[in-house]
């Protein structure tokens, strides 16, 4: 056994020591806490599988903007769980750790029993990397092989926005997002605010920008700019756009709808939805992707900031 | 030559790694927030740090020398930051009680 494999078999413990701690600890809070550092080890099993774009998304999203999610539902559940202090009946839970053995079950044969080699067609995606002179075969496979799965998942994105908004008040409608965070200006949390972004914004444009030939791409890269954006909000140095604004509907819009008018230019001058004339792939896909990244902020921040809250006035 | 950047490079980690696990030791064995809190930034700061310095030779390229130097500064910053919330909120804990 070498040191990479005992590494492995340690790090397999411990994620799932800590899944069953996350799941059994009494405390939201504790809970929480214990997701987000599953999340961030979960991306370093993801390295170790050599899945570096899978891991950097798992740690933008299931290490941190997820876990500033649980975190702002854990403080808001705080005031209210010595009231709900009435455990779910017998039935319920044996009902629940059943379904869940199950579908481990499953999964664990799914796996066991996956045929020898296990089919791919990675091969097949290398094969054709030059039909669109990128070099990251999941960019390939996210933006040209299987486009119109990465179109209907931004879609997507705009219904869970349009499901958050819908939570609002009718007062409240067209208004502003969460509550007006407030902070000490010559604090420290407004002094981080100030000095990241810059950096941040950097990142998460090189970020975008190697993800055609390395790993990275729009989806990280918009991770990382929501969370600076975040980060200005929570701060106080900026509020959250009244959601009325033609500007930021425009923004939210501008992923998938871009992505569409090319899958329909593709209909109409080439040979298919979505069929990228070659010569033109690499230009079409990074415009598609300047858009998206914008987007997938804008969306992960409104996501993040909750539903209107408070009237324009 | 590359024996010379193996043993450095193994040195500044083990050094690295001794300051990770005294910080560990701190996080669970120290009394209260103030003094963990103390403990933590040590292992990040300075076990990070000599991590950094012990991969900085067998880095391929001037680049990726940046890039685990700028990977250290980042995290020198966001836990210089953490820890100074941390503290304040929980001396403002104490003199609310």
């Amino acid at each position: 056994m070498n040191i990479a494999t005992i590494f492995e078999v340690v790090l397999a413990a411990v994620v799932l020591g800590l899944g069953i701690w996350t799941i059994a600890v009494r405390e939201t809070y504790s809970a929480t806490v214990g997701f987000v550092a599953y999340g961030l080890l979960v991306a370093l099993i993801w390295v170790r599988l050599d899945a570096v774009d899978v891991a950097l998304t798992e740690a933008a999203i299931g290490g941190g903007l997820g876990g500033v999610l649980l975190l702002g539902a854990a403080a808001r559940l705080r005031d209210a769980e010595p009231t709900v202090a009435e455990a779910p009946g017998m039935v319920t839970r044996v009902s629940a750790a059943a379904l869940s053995a199950l579908t481990a079950a499953a999964l664990a044969g799914a796996i066991v029993f996956l045929p020898d080699p296990a089919p791919t067609l990675a091969p097949t995606v290398v094969a054709h990397a030059s039909a669109t002179s990128l070099a990251n075969p999941v960019t390939n496979v996210l933006m040209a092989f299987r486009a119109m799965d990465t179109m209907l998942e931004k879609v997507v994105l705009l219904l869970a926005i349009i499901g958050v908004w819908s939570l609002a008040p009718d007062n409240a409608w067209g208004g502003h997002p969460g509550p007006r965070h407030q902070a000490d200006p010559d604090g420290i949390l407004v002094f981080l605010a100030r000095l990241l972004p810059p950096v941040g914004i950097v990142v998460a444009i090189y970020i975008f920008w190697t993800g055609a030939n390395h790993p990275g791409g729009a989806f990280q890269g918009g991770a990382i700019l929501a969370s600076m954006w975040v980060l200005a909000i929570m701060a106080g140095l900026t509020d959250t756009p009244s959601i009325g604004r033609r500007w930021l509907r425009f923004v939210l819009v501008a992923g998938p709808g871009l992505f569409l008018l090319v899958g329909l230019g593709g209909l109409w001058f080439g040979t298919a939805f979505l069929a990228y004339p070659p010569a033109l792939a690499k230009p079409l896909i990074l415009g598609i992707e300047v858009a998206m990244i914008l987007t997938i902020a804008a969306t992960l921040g409104l996501l993040l900031a909750g539903a209107p809250e408070r009237s324009v006035k | 030559m590359s024996l010379a950047r193996d043993i450095m490079t193994i040195s500044a980690v083990s050094a690295g790694v001794f300051f990770f696990l005294a910080g560990t030791a701190g996080l669970l064995r120290f009394p209260d927030t103030l003094t963990r809190l103390h403990a933590l930034t040590k292992a990040d700061n300075l076990g990070l740090g000599l991590v950094v310095l012990g991969l900085l030779p067998q880095a391929g390229s001037l680049r990726e020398g940046l890039k685990l130097v700028s990977i250290w500064l980042l995290v020198l910053l966001a836990g210089a930051t953490v820890s100074q919330l941390i503290a304040r909120t929980a001396r403002q804990g104490e003199t609310a009680k």
